[in-house]
């Protein structure tokens, strides 16, 4: 188990899934795939339904509709040689707390038909040196490491981890993602939930992004939303006795906003205009020491993506149409971008 | 294709035997459970024999005898039903409630086997306590129990223990969170005792009480014990109709438990 055996093998795969509490529908028709070996990035505010669509994946909830496959079984129907090739690790659960680390390990081996070595297993989330710490003394981040280790230990070919670094410091979610990383190397295919966006950038090899129980949108970290083509912003103040219309033409035709002295500038090729931009000041005599050259980050289109006006079909009518808001700014400045 | 979606039982009974040893170093290793499961049994009888029990006796089938020996199988009874009852039903709920059975639940694991498990620890640490109060009541008030009737005595804590179990998971399936666990099995056991001759020799209450203690199994396993623990019993000390009736809790409460047995915490 773990050897991946191609790259085009469907693992995880859903078309149309809903998922409805009493009137509430929490997710409302979602299409997903998920290839062997690959890191899937599910992202969404909290209340997208993120949660909602995995635990639908794990098999812990029964969707109301839609079709769904996981490891070629219907997680609502599988059994115990299904659980066997998962690994589960949940947005919230305490450990057996008086156990130890290496009790809990053993206790999880047990369950499985051939577990991975718990020792093996605590290395791999860098856990040996609290093997005989009881597991409920543990440091949240430690706490979090023998999550992982559990869901690893049944050697599993499939992991979904529920925000595995939410409340970590930094350091600690470096860590973590050291780990999650070194989890594409042993062939599992990784469905990471996380509002991390730098989470998301860093481990995933694709992204999902979830809204109001619907994908909006999805792509290589790099790509999705449009962001490789979305327009870079220049920002540069210039020296208080230098009006605005000595800037060469082209730049103060790409001129957006020059609130408090310091201007923003867009652009899809920043070269362009940082040419001109150069020149002119080089010849007058300018520095220009705090200027700044930015492409929208991952969390900028997460951000467009997922607000409320952002314009998703049937949105709370009262967003858009009461008569009392203001019209609708669409070159709002501070989103720093707009997603074609 | 489609895999095996249920165990078979030689599996269930495999990790059943797999989970069991986890369960008692748990439990050993929690303070709470030793005090209330261990401690607070002894202490019962160590301070009801002592008050009530100097130069009383108190009427039982076939005769009388020391109200110290009385306390002896009532304790016992309070020590069963707190490691199958009360210890059972507050670390399952905060199990449940802890995601500790949720995370379980995405294992191959059976909930067959991880009931089975939990159950067998409690009937180890059942049979613990009655030998601990057995060994108390022989050396400190002369009472043992004769070997005609020890069978019987060994029956009546398992039955016990075993429906005890069963009535402790259907309730934990009705409790909402683990905050709760404690104070409910207290309000429910407390005054069951008081009514079954645990704390006070029911001869001695009146009528009307003692009838409603008769509804429930509390009493009958009390009667049970002491059926087998009295030295004027005759014969081998079997208390039948009582044991079926605590039997008979027990599988109304499988049949709960069964229904309503919860993996995931209450508001999820």
């Amino acid at each position: 188990m773990g050897t991946p055996t191609g790259m085009d093998e469907t693992v995880v795969s859903a078309s149309g899934l809903r998922m409805r509490y009493g009137t509430f529908e929490a997710v409302r028709g979602i299409d997903l795939c998920v290839r062997r070996g690959e890191v899937l990035a599910f992202l969404g505010p909290n209340g997208a339904g993120k949660t909602t669509t995995v635990e639908v994946l794990e098999g812990y909830r029964h969707r109301t509709g839609g079709e769904v496959m996981v490891l070629g079984e219907d997680p609502a129907r599988a059994g115990p040689s299904w659980r066997a090739r998962i690994g589960v690790v949940l947005q919230e659960s305490r450990p057996e707390r008086d156990l130890t680390v290496a009790e809990c390990l053993r206790l999880y081996a047990g369950y499985y038909p051939s577990p991975r070595g718990v020792a093996q297993t605590l290395a791999l989330v860098g856990l040996d040196g609290q093997a005989d710490a009881i597991a409920g003394r543990l440091s949240g981040g430690q706490r979090r490491r023998l999550d992982v280790a559990l869901s690893l230990v049944g050697d599993p070919e499939l992991l979904f981890l529920d925000e595995p670094t939410t409340g970590f410091d930094p350091s600690a979610r470096r860590a973590a993602w050291d780990m999650i990383a070194g989890l594409r190397s042993l062939g599992v295919t990784v469905f990471l939930t996380t509002h991390f966006m730098d989470e998301a950038e860093h481990l995933a090899d694709r992204v999902m992004v979830i809204a109001d129980g619907r994908i909006v949108a999805e792509g290589a970290p790099g790509t999705i939303g449009g962001r490789q083509r979305a327009a870079a912003e220049i920002r540069f103040t210039l020296p208080s006795d230098t009006p605005v219309d000595r800037l060469p033409d082209p730049v103060r035709a790409a001129l957006v906003d020059g609130d408090g002295g310091r201007l923003l500038l867009r652009a899809e090729q920043p070269l362009t205009l940082l040419g001109p931009l150069a020149r002119w000041a080089e010849a007058a005599g300018h520095t220009l020491p705090d200027l700044e050259v930015r492409r929208p980050s991952l969390e900028d289109v997460y951000l467009a993506l997922t607000s409320p006006d952002s314009g998703s079909p049937d949105s709370d009518p009262s967003d858009s149409g009461s008569s009392d808001s203001e019209p609708s700014d669409s070159g709002s400045p501070d989103s720093g971008s707009e997603v074609p | 294709m489609a895999t095996a979606t249920h165990s078979s039982p030689g599996e269930v009974a495999r990790l059943a035997l797999h989970q069991f040893p986890y369960d008692l170093r748990a439990f050993l290793r929690n303070p709470q459970s030793r005090f209330f499961t261990l401690a607070l049994p002894v202490l019962f009888l160590v301070i009801f024999a002592s008050v009530f029990g100097h130069n009383n006796t108190v009427k039982v089938s076939g005769g009388t005898i020391d109200t110290s020996v009385y306390y002896v199988p009532g304790i016992i009874a309070l020590g069963i039903i707190g490691a199958s009852f009360v210890n059972l039903v507050i670390s399952v709920t905060a199990q449940r409630e802890s995601g500790v059975l949720k995370r379980r639940r995405a294992t191959p694991v059976p909930a067959a086997a991880v009931i089975a498990g939990r159950t067998l620890t409690a009937i180890v640490v059942t049979i613990a306590i009655t030998a601990v109060l057995l060994v108390i009541g022989w050396a400190a008030y002369g009472a043992h129990v004769p070997a005609r009737t020890a069978p019987a005595l060994a029956v009546s804590v398992i039955v016990g223990a075993i429906s005890f179990c069963c009535l402790g998971y259907a309730l934990t399936s009705v409790i909402r969170n683990e905050d709760a666990a404690q104070p409910v099995t207290q309000a429910v056991m407390l005054p069951l005792y008081f009514i079954s001759g645990v704390f006070i020799a029911s001869s001695v209450l009146p009528h009307w009480l003692s009838d409603v203690g008769n509804v429930f199994p509390v009493r009958h396993l009390v009667a049970a014990l002491l059926t087998a623990y009295n030295p004027h019993t005759r014969g081998a000390g079997f208390a039948g109709k009582d044991l079926l009736i605590v039997a008979a809790w027990g599988l109304a409460g499988l049949v709960i438990a069964l229904r309503r047995f919860s993996w995931l915490p209450h508001d999820s």
